[in-house]
């Protein structure tokens, strides 16, 4: 279970796009580092992240070990009516974690 | 008497760890099989990073594409000095409202940081950055 911060604006526009931005807490340590005894430190990244609204995709992306820790994601989302918004994040371990969030339109 | 003994022991270190980088060659071979035989162009998509990176385990990062003839696909980022090349895919929906992803990259050291943009008539665009990057991610 990672933290999840998401900001979507409190009203918005039918058909006027909107900005939502994402900041989840993570390490999404690279498989690049080594500890102080030289052994790997193993990946642990999120690799996969999709945003929905009511089940129609927004945004689907693949992250690789370039992307920072604790990572930052905005984009533009474009509503018709009222909904929710769902974010899916996948690990390497395989553990998927769902955030949803209201979307008000006015 | 010491200090060659210390240096050699960072020698070792350094041998130890094999820092295998990616080629431009490589991301060459990357960005030919995601295009295929569909025409590559520059332009429409901006890649938006800074000239000077201070830190490269956090660089602000902007993709978009400005007026685009047909809706958005896919953008694709590659980093061509990176230990793995490819950065980041992003993929549009119909819900998509402006096709622009901001987030933030590891960067490992000065490189061209290429941008691909796939429409759905097909047609692929490009953009590049090079920033230059005084302290590299990845070493610590």
């Amino acid at each position: 279970m990672v933290r999840v911060l998401i900001n979507v604006p409190k009203q918005v526009f039918r058909s006027i796009p909107f900005e939502v931005k994402v900041l989840i807490s993570h390490p999404m340590e690279s498989g690049q580092r080594r500890d102080q005894v030289g052994q790997a430190i193993p990946r642990d990244i999120i690799n996969h992240f999709v945003c929905t609204l009511d089940g129609e995709t927004v945004l689907d992306a693949d992250f690789f070990p370039a992307i920072s820790a604790n990572p930052f994601l905005a984009f533009s989302v474009v509503a018709e009516k009222s909904g929710i918004l769902a974010l899916t994040f996948v690990d390497d371990q395989g553990v998927t974690q769902t955030e949803t969030v209201a979307v008000n339109v006015a | 008497m010491k200090l060659p003994r210390r240096r050699l022991v960072a020698l070792a270190a350094v041998a130890a760890v094999p820092r295998a980088f990616a080629t431009p060659a490589e991301v060459d071979g990357l960005i030919r099989t995601l295009v295929g035989e569909s025409p590559l162009k520059d332009g429409l998509v901006h890649l938006d990073l800074p000239v000077l990176v201070e830190n490269g385990n956090a660089v602000a990062m902007r993709v978009s594409v400005t007026d685009p003839p047909s809706p958005v696909e896919s953008i694709h980022v590659f980093a061509e000095g990176n230990p793995l090349p490819v950065v980041a895919v992003f993929r549009f929906g119909p819900r998509s409202g402006v096709p622009a992803v901001s987030t933030r990259i590891r960067l490992a050291t000065s490189q061209t940081v290429i941008a691909i943009a796939r429409l759905r008539d097909g047609t692929c665009w490009r953009d590049s950055a090079e920033p230059l990057v005084t302290l590299a991610a990845c070493i610590e």
